[in-house]
């Protein structure tokens, strides 16, 4: 204890003199310095910002409880992080090209990315989906459609994440059959299904049913993966999008964690055990520009999950206990203005998830704030993980920067203000009610609107952006999506329908309407219907039969 | 009696949900002193025409990320032609290429704007530019 007194004492004595002196000369840049979750960063961290600390109880091991360095044992000197890049555009053929492309470049992991009219459960051939085809994503309008963007891709080796929420259990129900049809067992497939639908609501906008029925289809996912697909992830709760819909570091750990109780409590209200799926449940963060503050967010994230579910829903699986998740470098940190400057703030980004123990990373790439990244841009941006993996060193110990006093003082405060959110969260009812209400997307609202006016007003600086600007030379290197691939999917989707057998088709989704009006699991019916060829927009219009559409209520606050 | 304010519809064409953009630029021109209206994602250029019209609006502004803004902006202009709209101001922005802005101006969107432009100059040109429009 003597140690510590002195610590304070010379702290005491350093302020009053050394630093003293050097402020009343020069005073410093700012009256504060904040992160983006409005914490005061103190001018020097010391043993006395740590002094609570519980090493075993706070900490721990590599492996263990509450996996606060990490949830592997050996982590990336055992195997790296899953080098994974979202990627999809146009149409199966084309984006099944780029997956091959990647995949040479050393990629280990597929990541699609699916349009619109997929996301929100429209064939291409809907009037809402004039000009959305094949825009953010690839177009699925049916097997068909996913058996060529799997064509020559052994699903047996490959993992492959894939982000789609409201007709999940329609894509999964497909890659399932394309791997029946290449002969792969479900057991042996491995990846992920976004299937969190909770954020959509709040950030991102690809919702189409009610949250009541939601909530069912998901876990009739949950169910139907811990019977028939051990190594899959049955979702991956997203804070990514809550993130890049402006909220601060904090909020994202606060409702990313928010809705990840949600879904458990609504699995276990469904009758499943929760150790029974609670080791496949993911997640997804974004990773920012503020380095120390996004380490310490995935150290703190770690470390509440794996409370909640020790404590909160008494799991008694380490695996349930684990807080595992993939990383994406913020898409909003993208200037438009120098754009060659991105590929700077995605390495750094991409090194603080690396540093906070990310499981798998996508990069961004330098030209995403115009378009869907070029051939080339996407190759820097892989590159920058391999650089990072296999030149910078720091895949060589676990959690190096565990036990600075910076970062684990800070990521006792994030832990400290997000449980402090999940506490209001828990009194107005979960969050569901928390979403119903528009408190979540008030508080991102406000974030974002704070961040916007500290760039204009110059008090948060954007190299490029507001300082240090120059003439732009317009960028137009871009990939570019021809018009063409609305008509080609369009003849492609009318080819599958003039080619099915109709009577079969209508005999499924009258069987799938049945069991979403009862309590069977969807999946079983779901199969059926796709591998007769019914399509991704007829399954979501039975389904929304039954379930009638989400209206959400929008409020400028 | 004050000068009436300058009426504004901001509105998601499309299927794209990112409204981060359109809602902290209708939030920073009602503190730039207009009146605001927000749609909500997922409209259809005819559901913003009518709610244009409807309101009264001197300025309509897209907001898409989704890149279908080469089909959905200028069907919003020619569908406001249509209805009588010849004079609202509609101004554009999100994930837009520059090889795609003359097109998009040439089609009557009187400015787009891409990412990082500060708000004040959207209010600026909005002030310079409302009822001058053909």
């Amino acid at each position: 204890m003597k140690g510590k007194v002195n610590v304070q004492e010379e702290h005491n004595r350093w302020e009053e003199t050394t630093l003293k002196k050097v402020l009343e000369r020069s005073p410093e840049r700012r009256e504060s310095f904040k992160t983006t979750s409005d914490i005061d960063l103190k001018r020097v961290y010391t043993p006395l910002d740590v002094e609570g600390l519980d090493y075993l109880k706070e900490l721990g091991f590599p492996g263990e409880y509450p996996f606060t360095r990490g949830v592997q044992p050996t982590m990336y000197r055992g195997r790296f992080w899953t080098m994974r890049q979202y990627a999809g555009f146009a149409t199966a053929e084309e984006t099944n090209r780029r997956y091959k492309y990647l995949l040479e470049q050393g990629q280990t992991g597929l990541s699609v990315a699916f349009d619109l009219p997929t996301q929100i459960g429209y064939d291409s051939d809907h009037p809402l989906c004039t000009g959305e085809v094949g825009k953010c994503g690839v177009a699925i309008d049916s097997l068909a459609d996913m058996e060529i963007l799997f064509d020559g891709i052994p699903l047996g080796t490959v993992s492959t994440s894939m982000t789609i929420n409201a007709t999940a259990v329609i894509l999964l129900a497909m890659y399932c059959a394309v791997a029946e049809k290449q002969g792969v067992p479900l057991d042996h497939l491995r990846g992920t299904v976004q299937n969190d639908i909770l954020k959509e609501y709040a950030a991102r906008g690809t919702y189409i049913y009610p949250p009541q029925a939601s909530m069912r289809i998901i876990t009739d996912i949950f169910s139907y993966c811990k019977d028939h697909l051990p190594q899959w992830n049955s979702i991956s709760i997203s804070g990514y999008h809550i993130r890049e819909a402006g909220s601060s570091a904090v909020q994202e750990v606060a409702f990313t964690l928010a809705n990840g109780i949600a879904y458990v409590e609504a699995a276990i209200a469904a009758g499943l055990d929760v150790d029974s799926f609670a080791g496949r449940l993911s997640f997804f963060f974004g990773v920012h520009n503020n380095f120390l503050e996004e380490i310490a967010k995935f150290r703190a994230a770690r470390r509440m999950w794996a409370k909640i579910m020790r404590e909160r829903f008494g799991a008694k699986k380490p695996t349930s206990w684990m807080l595992r998740f993939h990383t994406q470098t913020a898409g909003c940190t993208l200037t438009a203005q120098q754009p060659d400057n991105n590929v700077v703030r995605v390495a750094f980004q991409a090194l603080a998830a690396v540093l906070g123990g990310t499981q798998s990373l996508h990069t961004n790439s330098r030209d995403e704030a115009f378009a869907l990244p070029s051939e080339e841009s996407v190759t820097i941006a892989l590159r920058t993980q391999q650089i990072i993996a296999h030149e910078s060193g720091v895949a060589n110990s676990i959690d190096p920067l565990g036990g600075s006093y910076a970062v684990e003082a800070l990521t006792h405060e994030i832990e400290k203000k997000a449980q402090a959110y999940i506490n209001k969260i828990d009194t107005m009812g979960g969050a569901i009610k928390a979403i119903e209400s528009g408190f979540m997307q008030g508080e991102i609202a406000d974030s974002a609107y704070q961040y916007q006016r500290e760039i204009e007003r110059k008090e948060r600086i954007l190299v490029g952006l507001n300082e240090f600007t120059r003439e732009e030379t317009p960028f137009t290197d871009i990939l570019k999506i021809s018009p063409e691939v609305e008509r080609y999917q369009k003849e492609k989707l009318n080819k599958v329908r003039g080619q099915r057998d109709p009577q079969k088709v209508k005999a499924s989704l009258d069987k799938l309407k049945k069991t979403a009006q009862g309590t069977d699991n969807l999946m079983p019916p779901l199969l059926e219907a796709v591998k007769g060829y019914a399509t991704l927009g007829e399954i979501a219009d039975a389904l929304r039969e039954i379930y009638g559409e989400y209206k959400e209520h929008t409020i400028i606050t | 009696m004050g000068e009436r304010k300058i009426r504004v519809l901001i509105a998601k064409p499309g299927l794209d949900g990112h409204d981060r953009g359109a809602k902290v630029i209708a939030r920073a021109l009602r503190d730039g002193g207009m009146e605001v209206i927000y749609t909500g994602i997922r409209q259809t250029p005819e559901q913003i025409v009518a709610t244009a019209i409807q309101e009264g609006v001197d300025v309509v502004g897209l907001s898409c990320l989704s890149g279908a803004h080469n089909q959905l902006f200028p069907q919003v202009v020619e569908l406001l032609r249509k209805k009588g709209g010849d004079k609202v101001l509609v101004i554009g922005g999100g994930i837009i290429p520059y090889d795609d802005i003359p097109a998009l101006k040439k089609a009557g969107i009187g400015a787009v704007f891409q990412p990082g432009t500060p708000t004040e100059e959207i209010i600026t040109f909005i002030k310079d530019h409302v009822g001058k429009h053909q």
